[in-house]
């Protein structure tokens, strides 16, 4: 569904993505994870189309991608940010978040479908027509997700979707998550750095470390510790120790 | 009973409709500015002022332009309100129909030049580049002009008159409204629900118009309020130097300049109408300090 | 006792009435680590900010007692709350940035901070405060302090602002440290870092630290002593090494709803929200 292959991303004179490949197959999910600075949120900006300074290729369903898209290209893949508080307009209601999709893309029968996607992430009608400041991060962040959702994307971006939430919203976006990829058959890139995250809902991990994908492997691999590149280790070191003080 | 009904509705958690949730916002907002007693006090004297002018021909005890010379700067009584100035025209009529003229300037010139200097903001700050440039540097010269003399040589090209005064005032006012908007532009630019917009394959005409501009009409219209004082004052300095309402019409500003002859003795005459200068600027001030308080989101 | 806690109670009005955001909270802290976990909104930096009088405007508060070391902070003037505020008792915020004073260089921040609350007998002049302010830095570890004393807050990557920001507070030597949410900007290694500097140092010092946060497993790796905040009621208050054995049900599903990478579940489990929780829990002795 999803290749990229030597894909540079440049900010002046500093390069801060060097290289990274990887791919991910149809319905299947893909993580990036790595420290603040890595790299890992800017391969999704450039992927999304929010970024066109890039070289190398990135292919979506065998389709070359060229830095300025087309509409039909955003009907395909969508974007959920990190910060709830900042991804949706505060003088827009959560009724409007979601029909701006619909009228940009010209798809009919608005309100049934509002209706649909506030039942699909689990909020109840009263907060459709409220402000995002009369609702709390998580369902914010539901808001998002729905939104994210109008026009029926195949690929979802997710840029630390749970870092900004309480750990009790964390588990329930999560499974939101779960749910939607099963039932829609989604593909899921997803960039974070925590890896208890990452482990739990994607398949596969790549590892970030100064604008490099250092090493591509399974959770399986991840959570045994079968890594092999230090970075790696040391990451998954941190996470064990704040889980099992003990070990 | 029934403005309970209607607080509540106004109020309520989760509203039925969009247009019950944006007069909900409305409410809460008035409900907030409510609380600040100058801004009210401003609100208040606009209203009394607008609702007068616009009363004028009722309220008006005498026609405004009626010589009486034998009266000639007369003191207030009971026939002459306010007096009457050296033509023995009743100060009172010509005052309240000189709140048309004044007023009238004020929304000839914010109508002309609030919608500009957004549009010209929100362009430059979302384009960037050069057209960001070019439409900044434009707007810095038409700022680096002094308001009152690029007014007074537009007027003194064109012929002297309400018009002539209202294009000169919007020529030299508008730059502060774009570079405000532009401003406001870049903040907004980068945050992530603009760049979610962008996602949805929006164009960039739809972004700008229906995403950022709104967004920034709160702080431009603080801004407007705040400035309608200095409109009124220069519409105002315009009339009292010969270049804007032309005699005998009753504006405030060329009211003051006939009249200045008689300070020493009558003073009333020239008094009256600079007072309802004073006040009415006044009371655009006190209304703008108080709309910022309520709407500049960078406050709350 | 560094800090004495008893009912206290904060309200905000609104349109709506009175909210209470902390209903009755009780805690005590000796030199001794207490961490306080809580989700967004449950009271607990509003808890802690009270011991040093720092809190919105609007906020009522009452408690039945409110000391910090004897003084009664509720009667306190502003004068002395500012003479413990910095000088006996440091807080150290989330964000560096906003917290440091972007137009001076981290150095002379240091240096005032350790200027302005040296007692009146012993005045020190500019250069000694300057040499102070970079040993402080090379206490807390930063590699070249001379270096870091003259940067500006931008220049400095978000852990290192986070170490001048510690240094800035232990410059008069405190006897307590509130911490809230001081890593959660940060990445993993430098949060490791951080907190381990902070334990240390107050270890080694002597100090008492009130650790907020949200984050139950880091809470508990840090400090001694756990207190729980949900709604703002301490729902349980327990030593850190038995939070395994937790008994207060939002306690255990705050640990079970975390994703785990040795652990994996097929599906995480959800907090289901008990309204009893919500009930007043009374004032303890």
């Amino acid at each position: 569904m999803i290749h990229v292959a030597d894909l540079r991303v440049r900010f002046g004179q500093n390069e801060v993505v060097k290289g990274v490949s990887f791919s991910v197959p149809r319905g299947a999910s893909f993580g990036l994870v790595g420290e603040s600075g890595s790299g890992k949120s800017t391969i999704l900006r450039a992927f999304s189309g929010l970024n066109p300074a890039w070289t190398g290729q990135m292919t979506l369903d065998g389709e070359k991608l060229r830095p300025k898209r087309d509409k039909s290209f955003f009907r395909r893949v969508q974007m959920v940010f990190q910060d709830p508080y900042g991804s949706l307009h505060p003088r827009q209601t959560v009724d409007r978040a979601l029909s701006e999709p619909l009228l940009v893309h010209g798809i009919a029968d608005a309100q049934p479908r509002i209706l649909r996607a506030l039942a699909e992430v689990a909020l109840p009608q009263a907060v459709r027509f409220r402000y995002p400041h009369q609702l709390s991060g998580g369902q914010r962040q539901r808001v998002a997700i729905a939104r994210a959702l109008m026009a029926e994307p195949e690929v979802l971006l997710l840029d630390e979707p749970t870092s900004a939430l309480d750990v009790s919203v964390q588990a329930e976006v999560l499974n939101l998550l779960a749910d939607l990829q099963q039932a829609r058959a989604l593909t899921y890139v997803m960039v974070t750095h925590n890896l208890a995250v990452v482990t739990h809902l994607c398949g596969r991990v790549g590892v970030m470390q100064g604008g490099e994908l250092v090493e591509e492997l399974s959770a399986e691999d991840l959570r045994a510790g079968r890594t092999k590149h230090p970075h790696t280790a040391d990451l998954r070191a941190l996470t064990l120790n704040l889980e099992e003080p003990d070990l | 009973m029934v403005s309970g009904i209607t607080r509540d509705w106004l109020l309520s958690d989760s509203p039925a409709s969009r247009s019950q949730a944006a007069w909900g916002r409305r409410y809460r907002l008035w409900l907030q500015f409510r609380r600040h007693g100058l801004a009210m006090a401003g609100l208040c004297v606009i209203v009394f002022v607008v609702v007068v002018s616009a009363l004028a021909p009722v309220l008006a005890t005498q026609n405004p332009g009626a010589q009486d010379l034998a009266a000639r700067l007369a003191p207030p009584s009971a026939a002459h309100w306010l007096g009457t100035d050296e033509l023995g025209r009743d100060l009172f009529s010509r005052l309240v129909y000189g709140g048309r003229i004044t007023l009238g300037m004020v929304l000839a010139v914010v109508v002309l030049v609030a919608p500009f200097g957004l549009a010209v903001g929100c362009v430059a700050g979302y384009a960037g580049g050069i057209a960001d440039k070019v439409l900044m540097r434009v707007t810095d010269i038409f700022l680096a002009f002094p308001r009152l003399v690029l007014a007074l040589a537009f007027v003194a090209a064109m012929k002297p008159g309400v018009e002539s005064a209202v294009f000169a005032i919007a020529l030299t006012a508008w730059p502060p409204y774009a570079r405000l908007a532009r401003a406001e532009t870049l903040t907004f630019r980068n945050t992530d629900f603009v760049a979610a917009v962008r996602l949805t394959g929006a164009s960039a005409s739809r972004i700008v118009l229906r995403h950022i501009a709104p967004l920034c009409l709160s702080s431009l219209i603080v801004r407007v309020t705040l400035d309608m004082s200095s409109i009124v004052l220069t519409a105002a300095g315009l009339g009292f130097l010969g270049m804007g309402a032309q005699p005998p019409s009753p504006e405030w500003g060329a009211m003051i300049a006939s009249a200045r002859r008689f300070l020493l003795d009558e003073w009333w005459v020239p008094t009256i109408p600079g007072l309802a200068i004073f006040v009415v600027s006044l009371a655009f001030n006190l209304l703008g300090d108080g709309l910022r308080d309520v709407l500049d989101p960078k406050q709350s | 006792m560094l800090v004495e806690i008893k009912n206290l109670s904060i309200r905000f009005p609104t349109p709506q009435g009175e909210s209470e955001a902390v209903r009755g909270v009780s805690l005590s802290l000796g030199q001794e680590k207490l961490g306080i976990v809580g989700e967004s909104g449950s009271g607990k930096s509003l808890t802690a900010r009270s011991i040093l009088k720092l809190l919105p405007g609007n906020a009522r508060i009452s408690a039945d007692r409110l000391a910090f070391d004897g003084t009664d902070v509720l009667a306190a003037s502003e004068a002395d709350m500012r003479a413990i505020r910095g000088r006996r008792a440091g807080l150290i915020l989330q964000d560096p940035k906003y917290a440091l004073n972007p137009v001076m260089t981290a150095g002379s921040q240091i240096a005032e901070a350790w200027r302005a609350h040296r007692p009146a007998n012993a005045r020190a002049g500019r250069k000694e405060a300057a040499e102070a302010a970079v040993d402080l830095l090379a206490q807390v570890q930063i590699r070249d302090p001379d270096r870091v004393a003259g940067a500006y807050p931008h220049e400095l990557s978000g852990g290192m602002g986070q170490r001048v920001m510690i240094a800035m507070m232990l410059a008069p030597s405190p006897d307590l440290l509130i911490a809230d949410e001081p890593t959660s900007a940060l990445d993993a290694t430098v949060q490791a870092e951080i907190l381990r500097l902070v334990e240390d140092l107050v270890s080694s010092r002597g100090m008492g630290l009130i650790l907020i946060s949200h984050d139950l497993p880091l809470v508990s790796h840090v400090c001694d002593r756990v207190a729980v905040m949900y709604a703002g009621q301490v729902v349980e208050e327990l030593p850190a090494h038995d939070l395994r054995h937790a008994r207060h049900g939002y306690t255990r599903g705050l640990l079970e709803c975390l994703p785990s990478l040795i652990h994996p579940q097929k599906r995480l489990q959800v907090l289901n929200r008990d309204p009893a929780w919500l009930d007043p829990i009374g004032a303890r002795g």
